[in-house]
C-alpha cells in the first residue's frame, strides 16, 4: 500500500523492471501512466460504442422506412412520401438520435458488465482506505516463479511502500 | 507529471491533502442534516404539493382549466417546457464539452449542474405530458404497432423529434451523470459508519474497487461519453427550436432559431446553476473547491452566450424589417409595442443590457453581483419564451384577438415544478456528494494552490 499516486506509479515501475508482476493496482482515481506499466491493454470499448452507434443508425433506417414509405406514407401537403431519399432530411434529427442512444447505452451497460460492476455486488478492494487516499499494488506469488516469496517482499519493502500486508490465499 | 502554468489561478485552494477532500465532500453526507435543511426542504415540499395537486386537477378536469384561448393555444405550459428545458443544457454541456476542451474547472462543478440538468429535464417532460390531457394514453408518442391499423407517428414532425431528442438526453445524462457517481458512491461506502446507509451507498456503488483497468475503461467511457453528448446537447435545444422554427405562424417561422435556442438555453442553464451552486458553496463550505476563479469562468460563458442571444434578437427585428413581409412585421412590431410590451421589455433588460454588465472586473467575481445577476437571467429567459409564445396573440383575424391570462392553475403548475425541483435538488445535496471528489483528487497536484507553492 501507497499513500501517494506518484510514489505508487514509480514502486510498479522499478517492480516491474526486476521483473515482477504486479497483479492488481487499486486507487481511488486513475493513476495515469500506470496501464502500460503493469500490463493492461487498451480498452476497446470505443469500437463496441461506434458498433452500437451503428447498430443503431441501421435501425432506425430500416424502422423509419417501414413506418413513413412502406406500411403508411402520409400525404403532408402533396409532398414526396413514396421514397425514403426524397424524405430523408426530416428523417435525419431521429437517425441521430436513435444513433446517439444506442451507442452511449450500448457501451455503458457493455462497461457495466465487463467492470462486472452491477447493482448489489460486493466490493472486492482490498482495503476501505483505496476508495479515499491510499494506493494498493497487489503481488501474487505463483505469478512470481522467477523469484522466492523472501526475494519479493524484500524488493517490495525497497520501495517507498506505506503498509504491506500478507495473505495466504 | 504535466505542469501547470504558474500564473494560471489554482483550482483547489488551501492545503488540503487526498484525505481532506474526502472529508469535506463526505463529511456533511456522515453528520446530521442541519436545521435550516429541514426547514427549506419543508418549504419546498410544500411548494412541491401544491404543483402536484394542481397537475391532479388539471388531470382530473382537463386542459380548459388553464387560460389558455383561441389564439395563444400554447401559453405557459410550453413557456415552462422550453424555460426548464434550456435550464437543463448547462450540466451536460459543462460535463461533455468541457471534458473534451479539458477544462479542469469543471470538475468542482459539474456534478451539481449534471443534477439540476437532470432534475431539470424532468420538470421540463412534466409539461408535454399533462398538455395531453390524458397522460395514461402517454405512450402513444413512440411507435407501437396498434389497432389502428398500425397508425404510426409522424416521423417528419418536430414534436416527434422532441420525444426523441428529450428521451434521448435525459437517460444519456441520467447514465453520464451515475458512471461518475460510481467511484464517489464506493468512497462513501468504504466510510459510512452507519449499517443501513452502508448497504445502500453499497448498492449504489456497484462493487466499484477501483481497479486499474476499472478506471482505464471509466476514462474511455467518460470520454466517449462526452464527445457523443456533446451534438446532443446541441441538438436537443435545435429540435426544441424547430417547434416553432418548423410553423408558418410569422414571428416562429425563422432558420436564426436553432442557434439562438442553443445559446439561450446555455445562457440560462450557467444561470441557473450559478444560483444554486453558490448557496451549496457557501451552506457546504465548499468554498476551497467551488473558487472565484470557478464563478467568473462562468460568468465569462454567460456574458458570451448572453450576447449571442442579445444578436439575434437584434438580428430577428432587422430580418423582420428586411424581408418587407408585413406580417413578419407586424408581428415583431407587436411583441415591442403591442400589449406585451412589458415581456418585451423585462426580456430585453434581463437578457441583453444586465448580462453586459460582466464586462467588469469587479462583477464579475463578486458573488453578490453574480447571484442577482444570475436570478435576472433566469427571469430574463423565462419572458424571452413568453414573448415568442405570444407573438401569436394578434394573428390574422382581429376579432379573435385576446389578452393571455393565467388562471390559478397555470400558475400553481409553474410555482409548483419549482417546488418539485428544489426539493428533489435538496434531497440531493444531502445524500449525494456534490463534488466529483475522486476526479478533483487528480487536478490537486497539478492545480492544487499548496502544490503550486511548493514548486
Amino acid at each position: 500500500m501507497y499513500d501517494d499516486d506518484l510514489t505508487c506509479l514509480a514502486a510498479a515501475k522499478e517492480l516491474v523492471s526486476q521483473g515482477i508482476t504486479v497483479k492488481e493496482c487499486y486507487s481511488p482515481f486513475p493513476i495515469h501512466g500506470i496501464d502500460p506499466v503493469i500490463g493492461i491493454k487498451r480498452t476497446r470499448l470505443a469500437i463496441a460504442s461506434f458498433m452500437f452507434g451503428l447498430g443503431g443508425l441501421a435501425l432506425a433506417i430500416l424502422a423509419i422506412n417501414y413506418f413513413m414509405i412502406k406500411d403508411w406514407p402520409m400525404n403532408i401537403g402533396g409532398k414526396p412520401n413514396w421514397t425514403y431519399f426524397h424524405n430523408l432530411p426530416a428523417f435525419v434529427p431521429i437517425m441521430f438520435e436513435f444513433t446517439v442512444l444506442c451507442a452511449a447505452h450500448g457501451m455503458v451497460i457493455t462497461y457495466m458488465l465487463r467492470n462486472k460492476t452491477l447493482p448489489g455486488m460486493p466490493a472486492t478492494n482490498p482495503d476501505p482506505r483505496t476508495t479515499d487516499d491510499k494506493f494498493v499494488l497487489e503481488f501474487d506469488t505463483t505469478e512470481n516463479h522467477s523469484m522466492s516469496a523472501e526475494q519479493l517482499l524484500s524488493a517490495i519493502k525497497a520501495t517507498d511502500v506505506y503498509e504491506l500486508n500478507e495473505n495466504d490465499i | 507529471m504535466f505542469k501547470e502554468a504558474e500564473i494560471r489561478e489554482p483550482l483547489v485552494l488551501g492545503d488540503k491533502s487526498y484525505h481532506d477532500i474526502t472529508n469535506d465532500v463526505v463529511g456533511p453526507i456522515e453528520g446530521k442534516a442541519p436545521r435550516r435543511w429541514y426547514i427549506a426542504l419543508a418549504i419546498t415540499s410544500v411548494i412541491a404539493l401544491w404543483g402536484i395537486g394542481n397537475i391532479m386537477y388539471l388531470i382530473g378536469t382537463g386542459i380548459g382549466v388553464w387560460g389558455l384561448n383561441k389564439t395563444v393555444g400554447w401559453a405557459w405550459d410550453i413557456t415552462n417546457f422550453v424555460w426548464w428545458v434550456g435550464i437543463g443544457h448547462a450540466g451536460t454541456l459543462i460535463s461533455a464539452v468541457l471534458l473534451l476542451f479539458r477544462q479542469k474547472w469543471r470538475m468542482a462543478i459539474n456534478r451539481s449542474a449534471e443534477a439540476m440538468t437532470i432534475f431539470a429535464v424532468m420538470m421540463a417532460a412534466i409539461f408535454p405530458g399533462i398538455h395531453m390531457g390524458r397522460l395514461w394514453v402517454g405512450y402513444w408518442v413512440f411507435p407501437v404497432p396498434n389497432q389502428y391499423g398500425s397508425l404510426w407517428v409522424n416521423f417528419n414532425s418536430p414534436l416527434l423529434w422532441d420525444v426523441f431528442a428529450i428521451s434521448t438526453y435525459f437517460s444519456v445524462s441520467i447514465v453520464f451523470w451515475y458512471i461518475g457517481l460510481i467511484p464517489d458512491f464506493a468512497t462513501i461506502r468504504d466510510r459510512i459508519k452507519s449499517p443501513v446507509a452502508k448497504k445502500v451507498y453499497g448498492i449504489l456503488s456497484c462493487g466499484w474497487s477501483g481497479r486499474a483497468k476499472h478506471w482505464t475503461r471509466f476514462e474511455e467511457v467518460s470520454l466517449i461519453l462526452a464527445g457523443i453528448a456533446t451534438p446532443l446537447v446541441f441538438s436537443v435545444h435545435s429540435i426544441v427550436s424547430m417547434d416553432f422554427a418548423t410553423s408558418v405562424i410569422p414571428g416562429w417561422h425563422t432558420t436564426i432559431f436553432p442557434p439562438y435556442f442553443v445559446s439561450g438555453a446555455v445562457f440560462s442553464g450557467f444561470a441557473m446553476v450559478q444560483t444554486l451552486l453558490l448557496i451549496i458553496r457557501k451552506t457546504m463550505h465548499l468554498e476551497e473547491y467551488i473558487t472565484k476563479k470557478h464563478m467568473e469562468y462562468m460568468n465569462i460563458v454567460i456574458l458570451v452566450t448572453g450576447s449571442i442571444v442579445g444578436v439575434a434578437y437584434i438580428t430577428e427585428l432587422f430580418i423582420a424589417w428586411y424581408s418587407g413581409v408585413e406580417y413578419e412585421q407586424f408581428a415583431f412590431y407587436n411583441r415591442a409595442f403591442g400589449p406585451y410590451w412589458w415581456a418585451y421589455l423585462a426580456m430585453m433588460s434581463c437578457n441583453v443590457i444586465i448580462p453586459q454588465l460582466f464586462w467588469f472586473k469587479k462583477i464579475r467575481t463578486s458573488f453578490y453581483w453574480t447571484y442577482i445577476l444570475a436570478i435576472f437571467v433566469n427571469i430574463g429567459m423565462w419572458f424571452e419564451r413568453f414573448v415568442i409564445i405570444m407573438s401569436v396573440q394578434r394573428d390574422y383575424l382581429p376579432s379573435s384577438w385576446s389578452m393571455f391570462y393565467p388562471t390559478f392553475v397555470d400558475l400553481g403548475i409553474y410555482i409548483g415544478t419549482i417546488g418539485i425541483f428544489l426539493t428533489m435538488y435538496l434531497l440531493y445535496g444531502r445524500y449525494f456528494p456534490v463534488l466529483a471528489l475522486n476526479e478533483v483528487k487528480t487536478i490537486l497536484k497539478s492545480s492544487g494552490e499548496y502544490y503550486k507553492k511548493k514548486d
